[in-house]
């Protein structure tokens, strides 16, 4: 029993690995999400996100300019021919020729800068920066352009082109920015409005003395236990059956009250938790109920607020079910993005970069949210208050 | 400005009675101290006055309005609370004002006032600061200048000292005494379970009793002092506490002779009142209050000394009977005394400073 307090836990080991592995298990899917959504379908399909971010070898096939347009007399005699230019295109570029060969079967005859003798004195020559010349007589550079099997060693290579297309592009199946306004209108009132009202039923519950109240706060701790499924179909049919319909006010009143349990239970242990000297001073200072907790309590209870309104948001922006249900009927034009990204997935399945960026659009707004919002998660505002 | 009256105020909690039988007449200017042990209700009592706490029984009135069901803003009174409360996230000067603010008050006076009391607490160069970047000694002081900016009838205070370190309380308690004699007109009552604020600050004080939940004595520091009204104030006020040794009356009369159980007989300038002779009664002496026996002396109490302690200007000795019966005593003997474990010691006292209790613990000086 020897010093317990101030003496590490042995099992320290453990929950730093395990944070370790928690954070790596979250990190690499998004970094690899975020990655692919900068690259292109071809990019995606030869190789891995994280083979992206390093220069990376590729075999590919250039074909030199039409020799029909392009030959140009050589030499005294003008029998020879010369076609030169660069397979890269006019462009300068990094990335550079290794080895190289004329025949898919033997890509790797020649090396950059080397000769290629493809008989009877017709000779192809290309070097590590995609410089090419072709000789040969006017038989011999006739018809299409030569064939080049190389490969090369690219350097990191991105493209905002899928945002663009996600984005800008104003395609219905594709875009997103109208699901994602969509989103925004049903997640900013279903966060406020659970907030609000669970902020004035915490203080009620936690420092007003009215007869019932710990039946209240009972009844709200059961209501965590219910899953939201139960209610789907029982409350479509209310508001079906008192006009609310589907809409943007059914899928908020129906965010709210799901919300409302675990906001009210958190903030109502947090307010029950502020000293009580502090709500007492100000009733002798001749405060009222609604000013203590507009002036004391509120400000008080930020940290809470904040990080129920985290909670809140990212479960409304990342929700479909509720939104399936209370929102989105057959015009499809309040689809959100949940709902968009599985369109998405029927209609653009083999997409990987499109669905990549969809899908990073919709949890940019979350990381957004979160880290900026973290630090009142952890703030004590309560330093200072009492001794 | 405001003098108070309880009569025969109670509190209950259910069936459990914390405070019973409280009469109290408080006169404007007075600075009355709640004082008793822990679990006495003095906090409670105040937190009644206050309106924080229902009053379950009698009434209570300011200025002769009845206050029992009066909210806590409308009493006209300002509490400095044992924690502070003050709001975290408002700067001294909000703090202060907020009461002000609430009531409405133009912005010019609430400045006026605000710098005034910030003057008289130096608090000045604070005004803008948050709480947590106050000492606990400036903590206090916005506190206290949080309830003079309202001008409050009545101020309270739930043990403001408690929290400060040794040297702090006194700088703090000097502060305060000079507050109240600035202003002059102004009541206050203090709660408090450190004898020597409440022996310094009090106009008057309080003791309540812990067991039978009522008053056990109001008057001035010195009245609980030398003519407390029973054991239990005898025994709270003073440090060391009051020894008490048993003892039957020998003779009635305006004063009175008694026979100590283990112990020669005294002759007391006190009335003995309706005791007659052979009735039990409690003898009480000041630890301060004994002198080392000389030859001829009636020994009240002689002993072996279990320990001494040497304080400089006194030295408190405690003592183990030398017949068995008699409880231990603590004695004061001014200055250095070489007392070392073992010595006999034969003590009297000094005969117009002693107290007698009848059996019921009730002084003689009050039948």
């Amino acid at each position: 029993m020897a010093a317990i307090a101030g003496t590490k836990s042995s099992l320290t080991w453990a929950v730093q690995l395990s944070t370790i592995a928690l954070v790596l298990l979250w990190v690499f899917p998004t970094l690899g999400l975020l990655v692919s959504s900068f690259r292109t379908v071809d990019q995606i399909n030869s190789s891995g996100w994280w083979a992206s971010l390093t220069a990376a070898e590729q075999n590919v096939v250039f074909r030199s300019a039409d020799p029909g347009e392009n030959r140009v007399a050589e030499g005294a005699d003008g029998a020879t021919f010369v076609v030169s230019g660069n397979v890269f295109g006019e462009e300068a570029s990094d990335t550079t020729i290794s080895v190289w060969g004329t025949s898919s079967r033997a890509i790797d005859t020649y090396q950059a800068g080397e000769t290629a003798d493809l008989g009877d004195g017709e000779t192809i020559t290309l070097q590590a920066n995609g410089d090419y010349e072709w000789r040969g007589n006017d038989e011999q550079l006739s018809g299409r352009g030569q064939r080049m099997f190389a490969t090369i060693t690219a350097p990191p290579d991105f493209t905002l082109d899928n945002y663009e297309q996600v984005l800008l592009s104003g395609d219905s199946t594709d875009g997103m920015t109208k699901a994602f306004f969509n989103t925004l209108t049903v997640t900013i009132p279903a966060t406020i409005i659970p907030i609000v009202v669970a902020a004035f039923a915490a203080y009620a519950l936690a420092w007003m003395d009215f007869p019932g109240r710990a039946l209240l706060i009972a009844m709200v701790v059961a209501l965590l236990v219910v899953p939201l499924q139960l209610a789907l179909i029982p409350l479509l049919r209310l508001h079906l059956g008192i006009g609310i319909g589907k809409g943007y006010l059914g899928v908020w009143l129906a965010h709210t009250g799901f919300g409302l349990p675990l906001a009210i239970y958190l903030l109502r242990n947090y307010m029950v938790g502020l000293p009580k000297d502090i709500i007492e001073n100000a009733k002798v200072d001749g405060a009222t109920d609604f000013q203590i907790f507009t002036k004391i309590i509120l400000p008080l209870s930020f940290p809470a607020l904040a990080s129920f309104a985290i909670f809140q948001f990212l479960w409304t922006w990342n929700d479909l079910l509720v939104a399936k249900v209370f929102l989105i009927d057959a015009t499809g034009e309040t689809t959100v993005m949940t709902n968009q990204i599985v369109e998405l997935l029927g209609t653009r399945g083999g997409n990987w970069e499109i669905l990549a960026t969809a899908a990073f659009v919709s949890i940019a707004v979350p990381l957004v949210v979160f880290f900026a919002m973290q630090k009142y998660l952890v703030r004590g505002l309560l330093a200072g208050s009492v001794k | 400005m405001a003098s108070l009256l309880l009569k025969d105020v109670a509190k209950s909690y259910g069936k459990v009675e914390v405070l019973k039988n409280i009469d109290l007449d408080i006169k404007t200017g007075e600075l009355i101290v709640f004082v008793g042990p822990s679990g006495c209700g003095k906090s409670t009592l105040l937190r009644m006055i206050a309106g924080l706490e229902s009053i379950t029984g009698g009434e209570f009135q300011i200025d002769g309005e009845r206050m029992n069901e009066v909210p806590p803003s409308k009493r006209g009174i300002a509490m400095v609370f044992q924690s502070y409360a003050l709001y975290p996230h408002m700067t001294v000067y909000d703090n202060m004002s907020f009461a002000l603010k609430i009531a409405k008050m133009p912005k010019d006076e609430i400045d006026q006032r605000v710098q005034k009391a910030a003057n008289i607490l130096q608090l000045g160069e604070y005004l803008e600061r948050l709480p947590k970047a106050l000492s606990g000694g400036q903590r206090q002081r916005v506190a206290i200048g949080r309830s003079i900016v309202r001008d409050p009838k009545v101020y309270l205070f739930d043990e403001p000292l408690s929290n400060l370190d040794a040297a702090l309380r006194v700088d703090t308690r000097i502060e305060i005494a000079q507050l109240k004699e600035d202003m002059p007109n102004s009541t206050m009552i203090y709660v408090t379970h450190d004898q020597v604020e409440a022996m310094t600050l009090a106009t008057r004080i309080v003791v309540l009793n812990n067991i039978t939940h009522t008053i056990g004595q109001v008057g001035t520091p010195l009245e609980l002092y030398e003519k407390p009204r029973n054991t239990f104030v005898a025994q709270f006020i003073g440090s060391p506490k009051m020894n008490l040794l048993s003892a039957k009356i020998v003779s009635g009369g305006p004063s009175t002779t008694i026979k100590l159980d283990h112990g020669e007989q005294v002759t007391l300038p006190i009335d003995s009142g309706d005791a007659s002779p052979g009735d039990t009664v409690s003898f009480g002496i000041r630890p301060e209050d004994f002198v080392v026996a000389q030859e001829g002396d009636p020994v009240i109490y002689s002993g072996e000394a279990l320990f001494s302690e040497k304080l400089g200007e006194v030295t408190v000795v405690y003592l183990k009977p030398a017949a068995p019966g008699e409880p231990s005593i603590i004695a004061k003997i001014p200055g250095i005394a070489h007392v070392k474990k073992g010595d006999a010691l034969n003590l009297t006292g000094v005969i117009d400073k002693m107290h007698l209790f009848n059996a019921a613990g009730d002084s003689f000086l009050y039948q």
